[in-house]
């Protein structure tokens, strides 16, 4: 065991599967000499070579083409897209695409592609770097969206999205990078895709959440007991497909449930969780499903991140609006 | 200061016209079948050019006939290939088995002369999902409808086979409208940058559906093109089986040597709608360009080569077509034959296993299906 920030478990994600399997291949722009801008890949390139670690031109288009391409020559490539703000230049690559690959060609070829790429505010960067736009991946037909919060996730379930044969997104928030040490376990091990993990266990209210709404969540949890409430905080972990047996199983138990995420209302995944509550523990709910979530604008001008994002204390007022409802 | 601006400006100008002289184009047949570029000719033997007429013969029949189940209801979406058999099969005829077809919705005469069964090309016309569904060991692709998408993907299919070791390319086409997609260029700087083994083919037939060529760019040709990628560009007479030839199969022996890739323009026509779904080539298209570019059939032209030569006749051609008809109407009647699509075959071909969302509608379609 070792105390690892969420960067240095990726990196040890990523050195693991560059160590198993040699058909994975790491690329994007400055992920190699550089070490990646956040140094999720520092030491890779020196370790493994450039044919396995390598720097791409600036496009993030290509990066998906190359990626598309690549696999269909039987690799497994991991490319990162710097910030996934970027995302809408490879949106066809990834939606319209590698999402479609194996259903296109009837299961003939697939792509075992994972990306990473962070985003996330709270860091106060410059435009179209923090926004969260995991909604729109998770509305792909054809792909995974994992979203891990600790270090210790954060390299179980990127091992496992490197070895799933289909494509997965793999998001990772800025913030949490290097927020808080962990103790993530040395060499291999996996975590399920798919498979949420209740954080903090409780019995009067759910509080589903992913990201770094994991932290606020657990964070309004504590206040929470103080005033006599116990809240149970689940971590889907990953945000598509959602874990509907873990979050169903805790509403029947609790009766109360609010869904926290850090994208705008309008956006995220909040909606579909509150639409799958509903359909399927209606009779166990005792007050609606409410979410936290973001004001529907645009992702704030950095200074204004703090009026805007939602953090701990809008999760205790919206948990305590269901509490007493 | 004046004057020093008025030099740069002129010699901007002088510097394209430098650039624009260096893309002329590669003629070896003419109009009359005649051979004007002896020393570009390709060692092919006789059985390779006929072979080749055979396929060029073989695939207008196609075209014909694929218009007209069109018509009749009994193929789908299709876009016509006649005019286009000199750009299509002679750069297909230059590749080998081991090299890989990324092509556009037009270039479905590509992959089935590598090896996709016809009829498996008609289900794909017809929106089946056994269409694509490729033999294992034919390399080739869907026919991309994403303008540009083809380009990036083949920069990394050959940067793929470089890897591998493999002697072998990626090729893949697409049209005068495509080399205005940001795609297109991320594909040829990719393969570029990473001197990765491709061949990349622009089917110049002068319009993008009604928008023609000149409304796309401003550049002279499309060739030029390749400049910007710091690759080597050619243009060919894409009506003339024999320059594409050379010019796919040189590009081919550059990229397998470790040169990198080429851009190759093919100056063509389609004698026919953009696709059959309504559109109508008499409202931007005069009969005067029609019969100009009738005139350069790759058909015609090659057919008075080889008669010349004594490689082809009357009956030969007869032949060709009498089996291509017989052909198109087994694979049709193979295509007819596939079962009808499921939705739990739609979800079953999503992912390697199914997420607990598809378990769930898989069991309700099941349900459905089995009344």
């Amino acid at each position: 065991m070792a105390q690892m920030t969420m960067i240095q478990a990726i990196t040890d994600a990523l050195r693991t599967e560059l160590r198993n399997d040699p058909n994975v291949l790491v690329f994007g722009e400055d992920v190699g000499v550089n070490g990646g801008v956040f140094r999720a890949t520092e030491g890779l390139q020196q370790e493994f070579g450039e044919d396995r670690v390598f720097d791409t031109p600036l496009a993030e288009s290509g990066i998906g083409g190359l990626a598309s391409g690549l696999a269909l020559q039987g690799f497994r490539p991991v490319p990162e897209i710097q910030f996934f703000g970027f995302v809408f230049e490879v949106f066809d690559q990834i939606a319209g695409q590698m999402a479609r690959q194996r259903f296109r060609s009837g299961g003939k070829f697939h792509a075992p592609v994972t990306i990473r790429s962070p985003f996330g505010g709270g860091v106060h960067t410059p435009d179209m770097h923090a926004d969260s736009l995991e909604g729109l991946m998770a509305q792909t037909p054809g792909i995974k969206v994992v979203i891990p919060s600790t270090p210790y996730d954060a390299k179980g379930l990127l091992i496992s999205a490197i070895r799933d044969n289909d494509p997965v997104i793999f998001l990772e928030h800025m913030k949490l990078y290097r927020s808080f040490r962990q103790e993530v376990p040395e060499g291999e091990y996996t975590i399920p895709l798919g498979k949420a993990e209740v954080k903090r266990e409780g019995t009067d209210i759910t509080i589903i959440t992913y990201g770094a709404m994991v932290h606020e969540s657990l964070k309004a949890a504590e206040e929470l007991e103080k005033e006599g409430y116990s809240a149970e905080v689940i971590d889907l972990r990953t945000v598509s497909p959602i874990d509907i047996e873990t979050i169903i199983a805790s509403v029947e138990k609790t009766g109360r449930a609010i869904v926290v995420q850090e994208a705008q209302k309008q956006a995220g995944i909040a909606a579909s969780v509150v639409a799958e509550i509903n359909d399927r523990a209606i009779l166990s709910l005792e007050a609606p499903v409410l979410r936290v979530a973001a004001p529907d604008t645009v992702f704030p001008f950095p200074q204004a991140e703090a009026v805007w994002l939602p953090n701990y204390k809008d999760v205790i007022e919206t948990a305590k609006k269901v509490l007493t409802f | 200061m004046a004057s020093k601006t008025k030099n740069a400006a002129l010699d901007a100008k002088t510097g394209l016209e430098e650039v624009e002289k260096q893309f002329q184009t590669l003629q070896i047949l003419n109009e009359e079948g005649e051979v004007v570029n002896e020393a570009a000719m390709p060692e092919l033997t006789d059985e390779q050019l006929q072979e080749l007429m055979s396929r060029m013969v073989y695939t207008r029949i196609l075209d014909q006939r694929s218009i007209s189940l069109n018509r009749q209801g009994r193929l789908g979406f299709y876009a016509p290939t006649a005019g286009q058999e000199a750009s299509q099969l002679a750069s297909q005829f230059a590749l080998e088995k081991e090299d890989f077809i990324l092509p556009g919705y037009r270039d479905v005469p590509q992959i089935v002369w590598h090896g996709l069964p016809l009829y498996q090309a008609f289900l794909w016309s017809r929106g089946h999902f056994q269409g694509m569904q490729i033999p294992d060991g034919v390399n080739v692709q869907h026919p991309q409808i994403i303008i540009g998408a083809q380009y990036v993907q083949t920069a990394g299919v050959a940067f793929g086979l470089k890897r591998r070791g493999k002697k072998a390319v990626a090729i893949t086409y697409t049209g005068d409208g495509g080399t205005s997609q940001g795609d297109f260029y991320e594909g040829i700087n990719f393969a570029g940058a990473y001197k990765s083994p491709a061949i990349f083919i622009v089917q110049n037939n002068q319009f993008a559906i009604s928008t023609p060529r000149e409304k796309q760019t401003a550049a002279k040709t499309l060739a030029q093109k390749a400049v910007a990628a710091g690759i080597p560009g050619v243009v060919v007479d894409g009506m003339d089986p024999l320059a594409v030839y050379v010019a796919t199969r040189e590009a081919r022996e550059r990229a397998v040597n470790g040169e990198g890739p080429t851009l190759i323009e093919t100056l063509t026509y389609r004698y026919g709608p953009h696709t059959m779904a309504g559109d109508d080539p008499t409202r931007y298209r005069t009969a005067d360009l029609d019969n100009e570019w009738e005139k350069k059939d790759p058909l015609v032209r090659f057919r008075k080569f080889l008669e010349k030569k004594g490689l082809w006749s009357e009956e030969k051609e007869t032949e060709v077509i009498e089996k291509a008809k017989e052909d198109i109407k087994e694979a049709i009647k193979q295509a007819d034959a596939a079962p009808k699509q499921k939705v739990t075959d739609l979800m079953s071909i999503m992912y390697e296993e199914m997420p607990q969302n598809l378990k769930e509608q898989f069991e309700i379609y099941q349900a459905k299906e089995s009344k």
